[in-house]
């Protein structure tokens, strides 16, 4: 299993642009995923992207997967009354026509339970769940611990 | 015309109310203000990742950027770092005027995980400072900010840490200046840290 799993990554590792790309599922489009190097496997890593509900019914994110982490999660962080908390949320909603995104501060897929390190420039496969248009995976791309959007020529933060 | 004795005790007693009126508006209209205006000094003493015990003394001249936070969280201390680092990028010659400090609420588990490799990865100017229980509850004391574990059995160990995400901006002299709120941009933090250096 652990093989597959890093001929994936090598297959994924070798076609870094298509973090850039636009993914579709039913009406869904996902675009700009990307995610932190972490400073090695012991602290959880973090998953960002942007989803486009281009159809008319109401969907909703409700689970992520991935074979680089034994626990991924959807998170929330919350500020209020100036505090920030992260509670764990069970779906995000996308609603008919809106953009959603998973951005910092905000909604976003927390990876607990690393197989490794996430290194700056590697790629790796996330699955999204959606309430109604099913699964769809898309290529997350690593920048750095420093970085605040995803790197593409027409990202959104 | 002449006064009675009564008229000018009452005539005194007016005069009297009148000035301690007038005393009491100006008290009173001055009052919230000199306490806003009085310096607030928030301290600490924590060892950084080698042990040694720092103070704000360490950084007397110099504008120190705060931000209170734990290495294990993967969305608010990292977006936050790394407008911090970008500040400091921005400032270029200036940066060695300004000094941004990373203050564990974790420190017992942060120190296992690793500190200063931490920090680095975004700036190698970032400090990181942990103590002990005490001496953190203290700091967060000092600095009025909040930190509270939260029991999560889904998390990492178990537990996540709830905290204050604004980053501090400290006068060279030691005084509370002002506060970013979380996700303030780097533009932003700059545009007001510059004139002051």
């Amino acid at each position: 299993m652990k093989r597959v799993i890093l001929a994936t990554l090598v297959v994924f590792a070798a076609m870094p642009a298509l973090a850039c790309e636009t993914v579709r599922v039913g009406d869904i489009e996902v675009e700009h995923a990307w995610s932190r190097a972490t400073i090695g496997a012991d602290r959880p890593g973090v998953v960002y992207l942007s989803i486009r509900n281009t159809g008319s019914t109401d969907d909703a994110l409700i689970g992520v997967a991935t074979p680089i982490a034994g626990m991924p999660m959807l998170h929330e962080t919350v500020v209020s009354d100036g505090i920030a908390s992260m509670p764990h949320t069970m779906s995000m909603p996308v609603p008919a026509g809106q953009t959603a995104a998973l951005a910092p501060g905000g909604f976003h897929g927390m990876l607990m339970g690393l197989t490794q390190a996430l290194k700056k420039g590697d790629s790796f496969p996330l699955t999204l769940t959606f309430e109604t248009a099913g699964d769809v995976t898309v290529t997350v791309e690593v920048l750095g611990m420093g970085a605040k959007e995803a790197e593409c020529p027409n990202a959104q933060p | 015309m002449r006064l009675t004795r009564l008229q000018k005790i009452l005539w005194a007693a007016a005069g009297v109310a009148a000035l301690a009126y007038g005393a009491l508006m100006v008290f009173s209209d001055r009052a919230p203000v000199s306490v806003a205006e009085a310096a607030f000094r928030p301290t600490f003493s924590l060892p950084d990742a080698e042990g040694r015990l720092r103070t704000p003394a360490d950084f007397a001249g110099k504008h120190l950027l705060v931000f209170f936070g734990f290495t294990n969280c993967p969305d608010v201390c990292p977006t936050t770092l790394a407008e911090v680092a970008q500040v400091m990028d921005d400032l270029g010659e200036e940066a060695e005027n300004v000094q941004p400090l990373f203050i564990s609420v974790d420190p017992e588990r942060d120190r296992r995980l690793g500190l200063a490799a931490f920090t680095a990865a975004f700036h190698p100017t970032i400090l990181a400072l942990a103590g002990d229980t005490e001496q953190t509850r203290a700091a967060a004391e000092s600095f009025k900010i909040f930190f509270e574990r939260q029991d999560d059995a889904a998390a990492p160990d178990g537990y996540m840490m709830s905290h204050s995400p604004a980053l501090y901006l400290i006068g060279p002299d030691g005084d509370w200046l002002r506060q970013f709120t979380y996700g303030t941009p780097a533009a932003d933090i700059l545009a007001d840290l510059q004139p002051r250096l």
